[in-house]
């Protein structure tokens, strides 16, 4: 257990709005416990900012606790910083050396535009699953639950690609800022159930058209996102989406004949 | 303004209720259904499936949430899983079991017909989730597995990992998706209520504020609907999100929905502790750990800074095994943070701030082997590495009981309907369902209940009666609220004092961790009144708000909140001060059995207090709800 504090240099990206240019500054900072969460210490670098009049650093955040998706910091070049399998309110600082210089910037991507300072709006995310990631199904209108047996594998595979958290490090990670990491993780989860059958095809084609028309980049199979993300979604997701994908467009009659969601 | 408590509890046998009122309630014309248009507002289990399914009814849905979407709500953090009486384990598991389980459990302080009927729609949930693809664990045969959660004697929770919050508003946020794609939900996010306006004494629409641009905007409805959650966040540090307040429930408290059992509050035993001043929020174990795990701390002062390994076995207090030998670790979760807090109290606790004691592992690993452990609990061992820099193979965890989860909430009578007329609270935002005490799994069954199996239909009672064309924005009533909400955020920047807002919030929840948390007393209540007032009085004239209120400002939204909580914790305070008797999370030092154990007063208590407001710096008057146990008998709690 470490008790001394550490000191380190805070290059942080502060931008008014979506329509001010934005750009580094740099705030010094000491009294750092290690046991410190990240956003913990840019709370205390907030709290000093609130105390001497200047408006504290715009962020996103709530659970702090790596489950719901909010908190999105590039950090030293990566999302969610340097530590695999972690969000943001995660790490903790004892991860930085003493004197450190740690460099923090908003996602960067076309779809994901900057609200203020490291806030930005992920909106497009929900745009895609309205598009088609859910099973159409009313409420009172199920069967009961053990009618279908579902094999553990497949079960605990669903699992693992419903495990997103939709927090966007995918698409920032990616140099092509592509979306296929998150979108794979949903057709994938409800392609290899039983109750997504039904809409199978549909559901891939909407949910990818809405990608593009989101304006998130192509996938170039670089790998980053998985690499990146604090979840772990592998990349076969991203092989099983390819296939649905290409399996729908050879055989459904949906092609073009779907609407889009508006902003 | 006095309104009678009418809890509207349908006549008949406690099986046949829900059924003879689903029967005899008033129903809406499907085709008149799109006359109608509903407010909710939160989107996270409760909402989100309330939301998703009046649009599938076809009502018009406007919903709202302060989050950028609603799949970060904060039940997506809870992990343990949901009970449903399904019996699927052919364990003796019934509908009557687990309302009778769930009555008992809440120390007799809840309603037993809103219980029942809470347990006999869990078993529709299960289905409707499952039927939305979510990834329930299974066995190998395919079915459904399930397991015993929170110390009950039959296998009824459903789980998927420790996920199950995550699994369940992931299927009710894309229920809702679907619904904002046909256009019958509008969704508006990151936005703020931070009024609801009356028309005639009936709710008919609300004030937001978007936390983007700042705006303050009017929306009406014919009826609005409250899924707000709880209010643990009156203590600054707990297991909720950082954004999680009560704003929505006491700007409603204000016009007249009186707020139900405030004091009921519910402290988890298995937290981490806290690791020094910066500490921001408590982070939850899942409480299936004390299945294995032994708690202890050192017997004998001297020891605390002794390495756990130094300490022989004969100088370790098993404080729960050997008070409660039948129970041992698996003691309910107000027993287990009471004992906590009295060997801290007594000098025994360990770690920097001697506020923790020891949840050990070792013998587990040593009849086990360490990959039983690690199977069962491997994702919550690196996630408390992750967060201490301990090995919990190694060395035993460190745990220290934390506010979880709010058992009181708005007062709501059978319909969910609030004392005021077309406004309803459902999920945690309602007091109905748990009494003093949750048990375990058993908060979200309670938030899916209400939002997909009981407010759809429930609502129809009171729309099918109203007009299509009621009065809509223009209606000076909504101007007015406009103004004031604007008045407040203004007065607030204006104070332009020298105590930054979470200064003031650290203060209050001190005050009600010290004096209304796991254990309290007649004078300590009373001085932390005094003490709450004060703050409150400080606040208004101290506050330093930087920036405006006209776009995005964080520290406003903080402040704007504070100010509510400062405002509920005192008549959380005034509740417990009432409620002369222990019970569940209420544990009045005054009122102990001569082992120590919570005593109950039915003779006196057995009601819900549900207090209305009557202005600032007024006295709340109590009303009371007596509560009738035709169905479960009275006992005393024992873990002997
Ligand atoms: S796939 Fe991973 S990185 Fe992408 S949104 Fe989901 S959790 Fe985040
Ligand atoms: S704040 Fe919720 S995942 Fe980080």
């Amino acid at each position: 257990m470490a008790e001394e504090t550490r000191k380190y240099t805070l290059e942080i990206w502060r931008q008014k709005n979506a329509n001010d240019k934005g750009g580094f500054k740099t705030y010094p900072i000491d009294d750092v416990s290690p046991d410190m969460s990240f956003l913990e210490m840019i709370d205390l670098l907030n709290d000093r900012l609130a105390r001497t009049g200047e408006e504290p650093v715009t962020f996103d955040h709530d659970c702090r606790e790596g489950i719901c998706g909010a908190c999105s910091m590039y950090i030293n070049g990566h999302p969610h910083g340097p530590h695999q399998g972690v969000t943001t309110c995660q790490l903790h600082m004892r991860s930085f050396p003493n004197n450190a210089k740690i460099v923090v910037e908003p996602w960067r991507a076309q779809a994901f535009p900057v609200v203020k300072d490291l806030m930005v709006d992920r909106a497009a995310f929900d745009r895609i699953i309205q598009a088609g990631g859910y099973v159409s199904v009313n409420t009172g209108s199920a069967r009961d639950a053990n009618e279908t047996p579902i094999s553990k594998e497949i079960a605990d595979e669903a699992f693992n690609a419903a495990a997103c958290i939709g927090c966007g490090a995918c698409v920032a990670a990616c140099k092509n800022a592509s979306a296929m990491l998150f979108v794979a993780a949903k057709v994938s989860q409800l392609a290899i159930l039983p109750q997504g059958q039904a809409e199978r095809k549909a559901r891939a084609e909407k949910m990818v058209a809405q990608m593009d028309a989101e304006g998130f980049g192509a996938c170039t199979n670089t790998g980053a996102c998985s690499a990146e993300c604090p979840k772990e979604i592998g990349q076969e997701h991203i092989a099983r989406l390819n296939r649905e994908f290409l399996g729908a467009s050879l055989s459904s009659k949906n092609v073009g004949d779907f609407k889009l969601i508006k902003q | 303004m006095n309104r009678e408590l009418k809890s509207h509890i349908p006549e008949g046998a406690i099986a046949e209720k829900w059924d003879n009122h689903k029967f005899n309630i008033r129903l809406v014309n499907p085709a008149n259904k799109r006359k109608y248009n509903i407010i909710v507002v939160g989107t996270g289990l409760a909402g989100a499936s309330a939301a998703a399914s009046f649009a599938e009814l076809g009502y018009n849905v406007k919903a709202f949430t302060f989050h950028d979407s609603p799949r970060r709500a904060h039940s997506i953090a809870a992990q343990g899983g949901i009970n449903a009486a399904k019996n699927y384990q052919n364990d003796g598991d019934s509908i009557f079991r687990l309302f009778y389980d769930t009555v008992k459990g809440g120390d007799y302080r809840s309603r037993e017909a809103n219980v029942y009927r809470l347990a006999q729609v869990s078993v529709s949930i299960i289905d409707q989730c499952v039927a939305q693809g979510v990834p329930f664990a299974r066995e190998y045969g395919g079915l459904l597995d399930n397991r015993s959660f929170g110390g009950a004697l039959v296998s009824r929770t459903f789980y998927a990992k420790g996920q199950t919050g995550q699994q369940l508003l992931l299927g009710a946020y894309s229920a809702l998706s679907r619904q904002v794609a046909t256009g019958k939900v509008k969704m508006y996010p990151r936005t703020e209520m931070l009024d609801v306006v009356l028309i005639d004494g009936k709710a008919r629409g609300i004030i937001t504020r978007n936390l983007i641009t700042g705006a303050v905007e009017a929306h009406d409805a014919h009826a609005v609907v409250l899924a707000t959650g709880g209010y643990s966040n009156v203590f600054y540090l707990s297991t909720n999100a950082m954004a999680c307040n009560a704003t929505a429930a006491w700007r409603a408290h204000r016009h007249g929905a009186y707020f139900a059992n405030p004091c009921f509050t519910q402290i988890h035993p298995t937290c981490i502790p806290v690791s020094g001043d910066h500490q921001s929020k408590l982070t939850l174990m899942s409480e299936s750990l004390r299945n294995d795990g032994r708690v202890w701390v050192p017997r004998n002062p001297a020891d605390k800074n002794k390495k756990p390994s130094e300490i022989a076995e004969k100088d370790r207090f098993y404080y729960l095994e050997e008070k409660y030998p039948t129970f041992g670790n698996l003691v309910p979760r107000d027993v287990a943070s009471r004992n906590a807090k009295y060997v801290c109290d007594e000098g025994l606790g360990v770690g920097k701030t001697g506020k923790a004691v020891y949840l050990d592992f070792s013998d587990a690993i040593k009849r086990e082997g360490r990959k039983y452990v690690e199977d069962k609990y491997g994702n919550l061992f690196d996630m408390y590495q992750r967060i201490t820099d301990d090995n919990p193979y190694e060395t035993p965890m460190r745990i220290y009981p934390a506010p979880h989860y709010t058992m009181g909430g708005l007062w709501v009578d059978y319909n969910l309907m609030t004392t005021i007329e077309g406004l309803y609270a459902i999920g945690e935002a309602n007091f109905s369902d748990h009494g003093a005490n949750r048990l375990g799994a058993s908060a979200l069954m309670q938030g899916l209940a209400d939002g997909y199996f009981v407010i759809p239909y429930t609502i129809g009672n009171y729309l099918a009666a109203e007009p299509y064309k009621v009065e809509d924005t223009s209606h000076p009533a909504f101007s007015e609220a406009i103004d004031r909400v604007k008045e407040r955020m203004n007065r607030l920047i204006n104070i332009k004092g020298n105590t930054v807002p979470d200064d003031f919030h650290r203060k209050l929840g001190r005050i009600m961790w010290d004096h209304c948390g796991m254990s309290r007393t007649g004078d300590g209540l009373k001085q932390a009144r005094e003490q709450v007032r004060q703050l409150r009085e400080e606040f208004w004239k101290d506050v330093k708000v930087v920036g405006t209120a006209d776009g995005l400002n964080t520290e406003l939204e903080k402040a704007s909140r504070i100010a509510d909580f400062l405002e509920l914790g005192e008549l959380m305070i005034v509740d417990a001060l009432d409620r002369e008797e222990s019970c569940g999370g209420h544990f009045r030092e005054e009122h102990q059995t001569p082992e120590g154990e919570a005593l109950r007063n039915d003779e006196d208590f057995a009601y819900v207090a549900a207090w209305e407001y009557q202005g600032e710096n007024k006295d709340f008057i109590l009303h009371k709800e007596d509560l009738a146990f035709e169905n479960v008998k009275l006992t005393q709690r024992s873990y002997k």
